[in-house]
Parts: structure tokens; C-alpha cells; sequence
């Protein structure tokens, strides 16, 4: 394995603006890039499926003649996501449920193995968890308003994750992707009976496909965030630290203090 | 030309776009994908069936029920001895038990209502997503296969139904764990009532931890089998034969 960014050992003199270091280990890179297959299969297939009956309810039970709080059944003639954005693209319930449940397992199996490794390497707490001082409202405000002006870290800042990308790999991590899987597991009348509690705390099936719903929409907008951040970042640096793990440090701005 | 890093990046976003949207009906199509996405099916049973055991479905109070029960499917069956027996009550109606067994059964309506009865409420999943609570009375499959006796060689339980959807007869298959568990049974009540022609009169399969296309409605005959692949598409029902859904159908 490779060595973990070490932003504050001393024996080294700190890494500076323009300095290539070692960003992100292989463990981050080989699920990262497992995502960007899996979750464009699983949103895919998973708008697809959603066709097959484009309405969703709140409660255990839910058909056409019972309220919905989201009817999506006269948009586009029935069909409300186009085939442009779905898998396959011509209607076909039975094909998406074919992608949805084998990639559900990569789904399953890659979070799994790295929140276990997050866990063991120290990763979720060292990297991954916001530190008391930066959850201070000044500090979040600051942050905030840095990346509204898009001006992100540079030099040693860029070492680490600033508040704003811990909180939203953590949201990806802890919330949104273990309430996807939870949520699509609360819909399956086995489960349901192996884990009856699941679907209870989901607040019946019918709510856990909502919820369902909108943690993948959930997921959809940090993907659109998250590219956008990419692209004004510097596109060619971001994606080889993904790729390879290293990184170039931005330099320091000269207005910079 | 000069282009810009971004504008190149945007292009080629474009491009990959197109050929990810040509690619994936292309891979949707190929068999050899086609396979491996299928084979997660039989994971995804035996962890299923490893983590449930023979738990029950939940079942439900009066309370929670659906106030209206979608029909799905065949809503009608055309075959003209059906019409004459629904209009008969299902009079001179038996359901055939037959295959694999050491003696077959010919079960008249009211020799299945004076079989030790089951009467639950659960929540019937439709594999494109809405749900309906009802409540569902009748012998358990369970019962009815003890009083055949199966033979050694017997793997699963198919039935074979009165509906035809899409010109094709409509059939149905379950393994024999399944067809044991409690829940199983043969519906011939549903919410207080003889079931109706459009959930199924006279019997319907109720296999309460698997999807909807699953539980066979119209049912006139069950036979025994060692093996699904002789039975018209071979992969054990009307839906996974014609239209590719899994025959396990517990998500």
C-alpha cells in the first residue's frame, strides 16, 4: 500500500504551491473510478425502472388509485425519462432490472470494502472527518464564500480536504450511498421479511422507494457539483491525482496573504 | 486552431456521451453480458434465502389495508370453458395436481375450503413498483402437496393457469422452498370475499416473498417437476420466458 498524505510531519519541510505530491491512495482510486461505472449503470437502469411506474408514495402500501406526492405519469406520455438518460434506452422494465441487480452487488461490495478500509487506515477520521474548529459557523461562512468566489485552497491548504469537500464526501459515504442500498434492500419482499425493522425504519415499502429516489437524486447532485468543482479546479491535475495519485499543489495566489 | 482546454474537455464529454448511449444498447443486446448480468441472480437468491431462513412476510392489520386492490395482469380470461365455469361458481371446477407425485389429486372448490385454512394480510409487491395490502384466505400449497406425496426426484412446483397474455398460456413456477413455506397458498378468498375474475377466481398462488408475477392467478392445474427447462420457454414462467424478468423474484 502506498503511504498516506502526511501534511504535518515535521522530519520533511512542507510541501508548497507548484510542489507534486502523493494525493490519493489506491484504495481511493480504484472505488472512485468503481463508482463512475456502478452509479451511472445503477441511475441509469434505476430511471428506467422508476418509468415502469412513474408515481411515488409515502406509507406501506401505494398504487394508482392512492395519493402520490410526486405523479410524474403525464409527463412525456408515461414515460417520463427519456431514453437518452436511461438503461436501455427503449422501455424495457425487465432489461434495467437486469443491470440494476448485478451492479447493486459491485454497488454493495465496493462500499463495503472501503468504509472498511476508510475505517482501518484511519482514512474516515483523519481525512474524511470535519475537525471541530472548521464546523464553526465563521469558518464554514469563510469556506463558503471562498468557493463561491472560486477561490480554493492553495499550497499546503491543498494538502488536505477543506470543510465543504469533507462534508460532501462524507454525506457521499456515510448517508447517501448506504441510504441508497438501504432503501433499494427495504423494497425487496424477501428482505422485508429476513429484516422487517429495515423497511419500519424506512416507514414502509412505499416510503423506502421514495427515499430511494431521492438519495439518488441526492447522489445526481453531488456528481453535478462535484464535476463542476473538477472542471474550475484544473480538470487535468484533479483527474490524474485520481488516476495515478499525484498532485500538483496550486500555487499560491500572488494576492494571497 | 486554438482549443480550449475546456472546450476540448466539453467535446470530448460529447463524444463519450454518444458512444456510452450507443455502447450500453449495445451491450444491453450482447449475450455474453446479458449472461453475466443474469447470474447475479442466483446470488442474490442464495444470500437472500441465507439471511431470511423460513421468517414470514409481515403481516398486516385490517387497518392498513389498500382501500382499493389494483387488478394487474389478465383481467379477463377469454377460454370459453373458464367463462362457463365462472358463471357456474366453479361448480364443476377441480384443480388437477398432478407430475411428480405418488398419487395425483383432482380438487374440487370445496374440498380446498374444507382443508385447514390460512387467512393473512400482507403486502403485494408488483415488480414495477406500487404495492397493495390485502388480505388473502386458503389451504396452504404446503398441504395440498403433502396429501399427493411427492416423489424423490421432485424439484419444483409449475401452475399452469386459464389466462393467455400476449397469445401465449400463462404459467408460473416456484422451488419447493417455497412451496413449503407457511405463507404459501392457494387463494381462493380475498378480502372477505370469493375472489374475483380479475384477481384470479378460483385460485390464485400467493407466494408472499416474492414480486407479483409471481403469484399465478387463474391456477387449474399444478404439476411436479424435476426440472423447468421442458415446460414451453424453459425458464419457469410466462414473464421470464417472453419478457426477460428473473425467475427468482425476491427483489
Amino acid at each position: 500500500m502506498s503511504q498516506p498524505p502526511a501534511p504535518h510531519q515535521d522530519e520533511t519541510p512542507a510541501p508548497k504551491g507548484g510542489d507534486s505530491v502523493h494525493r490519493h491512495r489506491w484504495p481511493t482510486r480504484l472505488w472512485h473510478w468503481l463508482n463512475a461505472i456502478t452509479l451511472a449503470v445503477m441511475l441509469m437502469s434505476g430511471l428506467m425502472i422508476f418509468n415502469a411506474h412513474p408515481r411515488l408514495y409515502w406509507g406501506h402500501y401505494g398504487a394508482n388509485s392512492d395519493p402520490a406526492w410526486l405523479d410524474l405519469e403525464k409527463v412525456n406520455g408515461g414515460i417520463p425519462f427519456p431514453g437518452w438518460i436511461t438503461l436501455p434506452s427503449t422501455y424495457s422494465l425487465a432489461d434495467a432490472r437486469l443491470w440494476h441487480l448485478a451492479f447493486a452487488w459491485l454497488l454493495v461490495l465496493g462500499l463495503l470494502g472501503y468504509l472498511g478500509w476508510a475505517l482501518v487506515s484511519g482514512h474516515l477520521r483523519r481525512n474524511l472527518a470535519p475537525r471541530l474548529g472548521e464546523l464553526a459557523p465563521a469558518h464554514l461562512w469563510h469556506d463558503i464564500r471562498e468557493h463561491a468566489r472560486l477561490r480554493f485552497p492553495t499550497g499546503a491548504a491543498a494538502l488536505s480536504y477543506n470543510v465543504l469537500q469533507k462534508l460532501a464526501y462524507g454525506t457521499v459515504l456515510i448517508v447517501l450511498l448506504p441510504g441508497t442500498v438501504l432503501t433499494g434492500l427495504a423494497m425487496s419482499p424477501a428482505i422485508d421479511a429476513a429484516w422487517p425493522w429495515l423497511v419500519d425504519l424506512c416507514g414502509g415499502r412505499q416510503s423506502a422507494r421514495s427515499l430511494h429516489f431521492l438519495c439518488a437524486g441526492g447522489l445526481v447532485l453531488f456528481f453535478v457539483v462535484h464535476l463542476a468543482m473538477v472542471l474550475l479546479a484544473g480538470p487535468v491535475n484533479e483527474v490524474r491525482s485520481m488516476l495515478t495519485g499525484r498532485y500538483r499543489l496550486p500555487p499560491d495566489r500572488k494576492d494571497a496573504p | 486552431m486554438i482549443v480550449s482546454r475546456r472546450k476540448l474537455i466539453g467535446m470530448g464529454a460529447g463524444a463519450a456521451g454518444g458512444l456510452l448511449l450507443s455502447g450500453c444498447d449495445r451491450l444491453n443486446d450482447s449475450p455474453a453480458v446479458r449472461d453475466s448480468l443474469a447470474s447475479a441472480e442466483g446470488l442474490t437468491m442464495r444470500s437472500q434465502r441465507l439471511l431470511m431462513g423460513d421468517a414470514l412476510a409481515r403481516e398486516f392489520s385490517e387497518a392498513e389495508m389498500s382501500p382499493s386492490f389494483r387488478v394487474n395482469g389478465s383481467s379477463r380470461v377469454e377460454d370459453s370453458a373458464y367463462r362457463r365455469l365462472l358463471g357456474s361458481g366453479f361448480a364443476g371446477w377441480t384443480l388437477q395436481v398432478g407430475g411428480l407425485v405418488h398419487r395425483p389429486l383432482a380438487l374440487s372448490l370445496d374440498a380446498l375450503k374444507a382443508m385447514p385454512q390460512r387467512t393473512q394480510i400482507t403486502r403485494h409487491d408488483c415488480v414495477e413498483g406500487w404495492s397493495a395490502i390485502g388480505k388473502w384466505q386458503g389451504p396452504q400449497l404446503g398441504a395440498v402437496l403433502g396429501t399427493a406425496g411427492l416423489l424423490p426426484n421432485a424439484r419444483y412446483v409449475v401452475f399452469h393457469c386459464a389466462d393467455v397474455l400476449d397469445g401465449k398460456p400463462y404459467y408460473e413456477s416456484i422451488d419447493l422452498i417455497d412451496a413449503f413455506h407457511a405463507q404459501t397458498i392457494l387463494a381462493w378468498r380475498m378480502n372477505d370475499a370469493p375472489l374475483s375474475e380479475g384477481h384470479g377466481a378460483p385460485v390464485r398462488l400467493r407466494v408472499e416473498r416474492q414480486l407479483g408475477y409471481k403469484h399465478a392467478k387463474f391456477v387449474m392445474r399444478i404439476e411436479v417437476t424435476q426440472s423447468l427447462a421442458a415446460l414451453y420457454g424453459g425458464k419457469g414462467g410466462h414473464w421470464e420466458d417472453y419478457r426477460g424478468y428473473q425467475w427468482y423474484a425476491g427483489i
